[in-house]
């Protein structure tokens, strides 16, 4: 019996022989296309249309639906990359986004590790409440975090937006990286410890090197939920480190919403982010199964 | 495979302990403590013991906001779950630039600051300069998010479908990625039909991944704070105002600490209530490599 190779959605091609199911499985295969394609045209319709409204003018955006701009415009753009209290509230982003990034995962590495090679007094009680960190509502850390934060001296520094960001990502961080971990047999580390490599060295040279794409993939699921949230960042923040996504309420003034500008803040916050997926794209199915499947 | 049982594994997890302890346990403690206290300033503070509890759980707007929440993840569930498998099932397989293309444009809603998320859905679904609220209104409908508390609460509904089913599909995905070929092939020589294939093959395959799912999306859809906050603001009335939106309102609006702490906590021992029962599920369920 002859091996068929499976249909391009992964499943099995339907039996050949007769051109009747054949005709049908290409039917299938074409109407699941479609479905997928509907999907896609609605994911991107959203954001299609704040892109169209960003280079628009207020007067155009006001005066009437337009399909896409009849006088496009970049001048919300230059707005915002020249005016330093706009583009800062992006470096302040990128600047706690990179430090809780490469917080989270250097204490996790280590954890992980311990978590996927070794069995120790409450272990699992640890790895649960870790796991709690992630499920806890930020809203309940609010005030608290306000008054910690401001009685050390730490209020309104990146450094505290990327600490309290550690409170779900070093937990999530754990996580995927231990399913990672657990996938490297537990015969590398053997024998690299009969090679005589200490703990440190085998650690850095040997069991990194390994792991690389579930780093990737940890630094990327970090950058992405540094990257989004808003509640935090905005409380323990005023001007120094104030994060982009603050900034944008300033288009809500007396005389009305800056539309096109608010639509033109809110694409910049996208590229970040597109940029991002287009570097894991290929562990992309993987990472988000946690790297566990 | 049997892990090695070594203490010395804690030196490992120290730095974890010592980083979560700091954003954790820290304001989890003054939390507690403003929830048995009554204070008044600096130094002026008097210990009320469970009042504050009390009146939380009397508080009928708090039930109310609660049960609105419970719904809106249930809804949450049954959408995103059903249609992130189906649109995973619809997904081509393989290296080819159409994957490629197909995971980077399902993702890219997750990578959107949340709040931009909320005001993307404020510029579409506006009936005046929104291309989804003016082609419903184009339709004859009566739309009006802003107005109709169930149109609201449909938009808000809406929007978190746009923003997380992705990951539902995503998730899917990989565990239908990870299902060697001759599994096909052996169901194709005994006749297996679509359903079965999907009922008996594919379904059980995914399970561990969207078991998953369903924790995240439960977990996030519970703590739902500033997408409808930018949307709707929690109305009209209170119709979209979920529990962190209501909390935040005490704590930061009111300033009403001790009712707030005291929310807190039952929020969080709800939340940690629900993590429990999944975490033991899914401790159950896996061979022991899904812990």
């Amino acid at each position: 019996m002859s091996v068929q190779s499976p249909t391009a959605d992964g499943l099995p091609a339907a039996p050949a022989g007769t051109a009747g199911p054949r005709d049908r499985a290409r039917a299938r295969v074409s109407a699941r296309g479609i479905a997928l394609v509907l999907y896609i045209v609605f994911l991107m319709l959203p954001i299609y249309w704040m892109v169209n409204m960003s280079l628009k003018t207020n007067a155009e955006i006001l005066s009437g639906l337009t399909l896409y701009p009849r006088n496009p415009t970049l001048q919300n753009y230059v707005t915002i990359f020249t005016d330093p209290s706009w583009y800062s509230g992006y470096l302040n982003s990128i600047h706690y986004v990179a430090l809780n990034t490469v917080i989270s995962l250097v204490v996790a590495l280590p954890a992980a590790y311990a978590f996927s090679r070794y069995r120790f007094l409450g272990d699992r009680h640890m790895f649960f409440w870790l796991l709690t960190n992630r499920m806890a509502p930020p809203a309940v850390f609010l005030l608290p975090f306000f008054q910690l934060y401001s009685t050390i001296g730490l209020f309104d520094t990146h450094i505290a937006v990327a600490l309290a960001h550690c409170l779900f990502n070093v937990p999530l961080a754990v996580w995927i990286l231990e399913g990672f971990m657990s996938g490297v047999p537990r015969e590398i580390d053997e024998t690299a410890a009969m090679d005589g490599y200490g703990f440190p060295r085998f650690f850095l040279t040997v069991f990194l090197p390994l792991i690389r794409s579930g780093i990737g993939v940890t630094a990327f699921f970090c950058f992405m939920f540094s990257w989004v949230e808003l509640l935090l960042a905005r409380t323990l923040t005023s001007v120094n480190a104030k994060p982009i996504a603050a900034t944008m309420t300033r288009t809500v003034s007396a005389a009305g919403m800056d539309w096109g500008l608010l639509a033109a803040a809110g694409v910049l916050t996208i590229v970040p982010g597109a940029l991002v997926i287009w570097f894991v794209r290929n562990y992309i199915a993987k990472g988000f199964a946690l790297g566990r499947v | 495979m049997d892990k090695p049982w070594n203490n010395r594994a804690w030196l490992l997890v120290l730095p974890v302990v010592a980083i979560v302890a700091f954003s954790a346990i820290l304001p989890l403690m003054t939390v507690v403590n403003y929830s048995v206290q009554d204070i008044f300033g600096p130094g002026q503070a008097y210990w009320v013991g469970t009042e504050w509890y009390r009146k939380v759980l009397e508080d009928e707007r708090l039930r109310d906001a609660l049960l609105r929440q419970m719904l809106y993840s249930l809804a949450v569930l049954a959408i995103e779950i059903p249609l992130g498998v189906a649109i995973a099932l619809c997904m081509p397989s393989g290296k080819g630039w159409r994957t490629s293309l197909t995971l980077v444009l399902l993702a890219l809603p997750l990578l959107i600051p949340w709040n931009v998320v909320g005001t993307i859905w404020q510029i579409f679904a506006r009936g005046d300069i929104g291309l989804g609220g003016a082609a419903l209104q184009r339709l004859g409908l009566d739309y009006n998010y802003t107005g109709d508390p169930l149109d609201a609460w449909l938009t808000v509904l809406a929007m978190d479908v746009w923003h997380w089913t992705s990951l539902v599909a995503l998730l899917a995905y990989a565990g239908l990625q990870a299902i060697p070929p001759a599994f096909y092939q052996a169901a194709k020589i005994d006749g297996a039909s679509r359903w079965s294939v999907f009922r008996y093959i594919q379904l059980p395959k995914m399970r561990g991944v969207l078991i998953i799912a369903v924790l995240l999306r439960f977990m996030d859809s519970f703590m739902i704070y500033t997408e409808p906050f930018v949307l709707t603001g929690g109305g009209p009335g209170n119709a979209t105002t979920f529990l962190s939106q209501f909390l935040t309102r005490m704590a930061v609006g009111q300033f009403d600490l001790g009712v707030a702490a005291a929310f807190s906590i039952i929020y969080f021992l709800i939340v940690l209530l629900f993590s429990y029962v999944f975490y033991t599920f899914i401790t159950k369920v896996g061979t022991g490599d899904a812990r």
